[in-house]
């Protein structure tokens, strides 16, 4: 008997059936990609409002460590800083600071266009976890804070024209060059410069800044006599620590949002190491300061508070919570130290923007080479050193000369007249406290 | 008429009150004052610098009084503003040469 070949064809119905099964597999791939998009998209936009709630802690802190007479100045300052940080961003920073494929360096595309230009993938998963919208906004709330650390520093004695130059041309300009070095994928990334969240990036650029801005200003009138240093009281103990705290409560955005995405282990590590860092630095100014100067320091204990956080900021994702707590007493002990050195150097700082943001912020980035568990090729002690100084240069010298050319032109400083009758009163007419 | 100034401590200005009241003296002026003496101001420590603000927190009250009720105002006064520590305050008298009601014009006397 011959063989029969026996030809086994799928019934239509059950090819039919299949392609229905596949479909619906796909479509509920998609579906769940879809909520994995909309999750990770939603975290970053929740953390740029977060980041957004530090503008009102910064308000808030400088606020109550400036005297009652330059409140509105100082209110004004601050303003102005998140509306110019966020408008030039939109123009050329956000563009200036990731600017794709470029030389590593610097990348001048982003002047020949000006504004945002989104493309058709930007508000899909295709472009990242998070839209694009979503990554332009939280970025730019960054920059926004990067600009405000210097108007403590320099507040009231500096004119109020000549710092709205400063800041404009610094978050415009300065900012974003040094950010692209690192997160625009420029050349210290390239090398495995690690700086999760900024304490270079963002911290010390600030601080270097301020650095510039002080001793050009030189130190508010009668603050260093010949019989030593006479303090000049903030106005409002209250004002600073709600700034602080809303601060702290921003950086769980600031962090939090810089793993730039939902993942839940990342983000919730970071959530740790983040707010036990702030704690340990609060414990290390009290204790330092309470040895330094036998006194229960309620605004050495809030700078160390801030320094703890900017301290942790650099490596959040990749240190254990245990980690942090050394790091975080650490800045916290620098505190002290810091801003009596910068007082012993003359070297006027009312809100230790200066501590807090330049000497916490080297000290955060060298931590994640003592440290951190980075990704391998990063987080090396030499590349640290490097990323440190070359941001650190390149930011202190461009800050120094602007701020060089607007003394010499515009004036960089109040007269004595309006400094001792206020600077609300002389640039603003208005009293903080009618 | 006599003016009496009375610096006392704010922590006893309830008391001066109470037994101001308590002889007809219910009407007077008073401001928060900053005093300088011998003893130390607040103590200051503000970001590790000490400084002595020189700034000793004290109220003082103004009160206009008949002459025949000065003696009774100053005992009363120096009474219950005391401590027995250094810094209980001063009193100082000055003759009023005129003491005038705004609302009805009335004088002197008529105006307590």
């Amino acid at each position: 008997m011959q063989e029969q070949e026996i030809i086994y064809q799928t019934s239509p119905e059950v090819l039919a059936k299949l392609e229905a099964a596949t479909a619906a597999a796909t479509a509920a791939q998609e579906s769940a990609d879809l909520a994995q998009f909309m999750t990770n998209n939603m975290w970053i936009f929740i953390s740029a409002a977060l980041v957004f709630i530090m503008h009102l802690g910064f308000a808030s802190l400088e606020a109550g460590f400036v005297r009652k007479k330059n409140v509105v100045n100082i209110l004004f300052k601050n303003c102005m800083i998140i509306a110019i940080g966020l408008l030039t961003y939109c123009l050329f920073g956000f563009d200036l600071m990731y600017p794709g494929e470029f030389n590593g360096w610097l990348s001048l595309g982003a002047f020949t266009s000006p504004g945002l230009e989104p493309t058709a993938e930007g508000m899909t998963a295709a472009y990242a976890d998070y839209t694009y919208y979503s990554d332009f906004i939280f970025q730019a709330m960054f920059a926004a804070t990067g600009a405000t650390i210097v108007s403590g520093a320099v507040a009231e004695r500096i004119k109020l024209p000549s710092f709205l130059v400063f800041a404009t041309i610094f978050v415009a300009i300065a900012y974003p060059i040094t950010g692209a070095w690192k997160w625009g994928a420029g050349w210290l990334d390239q090398k495995g410069f690690y700086d999760f969240a900024g304490s270079t990036v963002v911290h010390s650029v600030g601080g270097w800044a301020a650095l510039a801005g002080i001793l050009l200003l030189g130190p508010r009138a009668g603050k260093y006599t010949t019989k030593g240093i006479r303090p000049i009281m903030g106005h409002s103990m209250p004002l600073a620590a709600v700034g602080v705290f809303l601060l702290w409560f921003g950086w769980f955005g600031f962090n939090g949002g810089s793993v730039l995405s939902a993942d839940p282990g990342g983000v919730s590590l970071v959530f740790a190491t983040t707010s036990i860092a702030a704690a340990a630095g609060a414990v290390g100014a009290f204790m330092t300061s309470l040895i330094m100067f036998k006194n229960y320091d309620l605004p050495m204990v809030l700078n160390g508070i801030l320094g703890g956080l900017v301290g942790i900021t650099a490596g959040a994702d990749v240190m254990s919570v245990t980690d942090s707590v050394v790091v975080g007493f650490i800045a916290g002990v620098i505190i002290p130290i810091s801003v009596t050195a910068f007082d012993k150097a003359k070297l006027d700082d009312p809100v230790g923007a200066t501590s807090v943001h330049l000497i916490c912020g080297i000290w955060g980035t060298i931590a994640v080479a003592l440290f951190g568990d980075c990704p391998d090729g990063y987080g090396a002690f030499g590349i640290q050193m490097i990323g440190i100084l070359a941001i650190g240069a390149f930011t202190f010298i461009f800050s120094f000369i602007l701020f060089y050319i607007i003394k010499v032109t515009m004036g960089l400083r109040v007269s004595e007249e309006e400094e001792e009758k206020g600077l609300d009163i002389m640039e603003h007419e208005l009293n903080a406290y009618s | 008429m006599k003016k009496v100034e009375a610096i006392i401590r704010k922590s006893k200005f309830d008391d001066v009150t109470e037994a101001l009241e308590g002889i007809g003296i219910n009407f007077f002026t008073f401001l928060e004052v900053s005093g300088h003496g011998k003893q130390k101001g607040n103590e200051i420590t503000y970001r590790g610098s000490h400084y002595d603000s020189g700034h000793i927190p004290r109220l003082k009250l103004e009160i206009i009084v008949p002459e025949e009720k000065l003696d009774q105002v100053i005992s009363t006064i120096s009474i219950n503003a005391k401590t027995g520590r250094i810094g209980d305050g001063k009193i100082i008298v000055t003759p009023v040469d005129a003491f005038i009601r705004v609302r009805t014009g009335e004088k002197d006397d008529d105006a307590l």
